[in-house]
């Protein structure tokens, strides 16, 4: 099944209200070809597992522009980790402060996009190192 | 009920892929499905049906009863990709296990569901969830495929998008069981409901016929974002359904049970052309239609030919 779309969970979790740049990559991974779920602003961390779950996505990549980042996506890997989503491939984008990487990778972040950052570029990690959940 | 989510969801995704293990999956659960409400929601892009699916979720979950939905939003003919935004309005339940939403792309199927929406209903009946929504792609005036696939086929309407005439013209309107004018807090929302119930009247007396009869659809007006007219809608649906139960529906799952015994043999059939072992469509086949040597008619019928004995 190599050639079915990688399916791409695109989700603001938190409280701030710019969604303009997971709108633009949401919609960017639609021109490469990724069947995108975008599921709007505001999401809790239950909301966004349980859309994965339900949608059993490959991808889940999180914009967070309020700051709340190192309480909002630890979270959302442990939730879905408990979902038996713990092969899901976690993207972090938006105003992440350098140092908070680290940790956010040892909470299951795959890869952390700033700002400045091209969709091909995204296109291309997540191509590279999304697994089919077959 | 209690089932396991994450399994159900990786069965549509197999299903949504087509796999050997979907195929006997649902060769297995076709015994059990058939008991939950299939419901179609279709109509304009923007005409409100994500939000009116929310409205109802939440009216039917009131009334203590498990709901799914399968959303289907287009696919990208050239780049492959889809950008599926129903669930935006639907998030209000991800607490809540007896609420189950799939978004499906449509994977280059017209008619304004993907190929595999009506299996993917089927799993969802056969989890045992007693409706499941199916909704459709923002569609035109002839993406009927809906109603193959539900019980009820519910056609969403906008305020003042359009005259009489339009309300007269053969296609999505003809296959409605209801019609729902949503938006009813817009300017014109009752004028537009009172020329689809003067539109949609019976015409003459027929003589009887094989075919069927014209369908006679209730129009009702809704507010989706406030809720406004969705216990009528709901109450409207499970009419439907009681009446389906005795004659109506009856020739819904029929036609339902054809289309779907039709469309598996033309995916067979397809399959077996791709297959050049049973019938090669051969290079000097290819250039003699594109030289207008041999008709693509004699072509096909040389290659039908070929598939039906078995052998090239």
């Amino acid at each position: 099944m190599a050639d079915r779309p990688l399916k791409v969970l695109i989700a603001k979790p938190g409280l701030d209200g710019h969604d303009r740049g997971a709108k633009v990559l949401a919609r960017g991974l639609r021109d490469e070809g990724f069947e995108v779920v975008y599921t709007g602003l505001r999401q809790t961390p239950e909301m966004v597992a349980t859309a994965a779950l339900q949608e059993d996505v490959d991808v889940v990549g999180l914009s967070i522009l309020s700051g709340a980042h190192m309480t909002l996506v630890p979270r959302i890997t442990k939730l879905l980790a408990d979902s038996g989503l713990g092969d899901v491939l976690v993207t972090v984008g938006g105003i992440i402060p350098d140092d908070d990487i680290q940790p956010l990778r040892e909470a299951g972040v795959a890869a952390v996009f700033g700002p400045g950052t091209t969709i091909a570029a995204v296109a291309e990690f997540l191509r590279s190192n999304a697994r089919l959940r077959d | 009920m209690a089932g396991d989510r994450g399994a159900l969801a990786r069965l549509l995704t197999a299903v949504e892929n087509r796999t050997p293990v979907a195929e006997a999956a649902l060769r297995r659960l076709y015994p059990v499905a058939g008991r939950a409400h299939l419901v179609g929601i279709t109509g304009p892009p923007g005409s409100g049906k994500s939000t009116l699916v929310a409205a109802l979720i939440g009216q039917v979950r009131a009334a203590g009863r498990a709901v799914a939905v399968v959303a289907v939003d287009p696919s990208s003919p050239i780049t492959g990709g889809a950008l599926l935004g129903d669930r935006v309005r639907m998030q209000s339940y991800a607490s809540d296990s007896d609420v189950f939403i799939r978004s499906m792309a449509s994977r280059g199927h017209a008619g304004g569901l993907a190929s595999t929406t009506t299996a993917a209903a089927a799993v969802l009946d056969a989890a045992g969830f007693d409706l499941v929504l199916i909704e459709t792609v923002g569609t035109g005036q002839s993406e009927v495929e809906v109603a193959a696939a539900a019980d009820t086929t519910v056609v969403l309407e906008a305020p003042e998008m359009g005259d009489e005439v339009q309300a007269i013209k053969a296609g999505l309107l003809e296959v409605a069981d209801l019609v729902v004018v949503n938006k009813g807090d817009r300017p014109g929302a009752l004028r537009t409901a009172a020329q689809l119930r003067a539109m949609l009247v019976p015409t003459v007396a027929r003589i009887p016929t094989d075919r069927p009869a014209p369908k006679r659809p209730e129009v009702l007006v809704t507010t989706a974002s406030t809720g406004e007219g969705v216990p009528e809608l709901l109450a409207a649906l499970d009419r439907h359904r009681a009446a389906g139960r005795e004659s109506v529906g009856e020739t819904a799952r029929r036609t339902r049970a054809a289309a779907q015994v039709r469309a598996i043999l033309a995916e067979r059939l397809a399959e077996r052309l791709q297959d050049d072992g049973v019938a090669p469509l051969t290079a000097s086949m290819v250039d003699d239609v594109a030289a207008h040597r041999l008709d693509p008619y004699t072509a096909a019928d040389r290659l039908l030919d070929a598939i039906l004995r078995g052998r090239a």
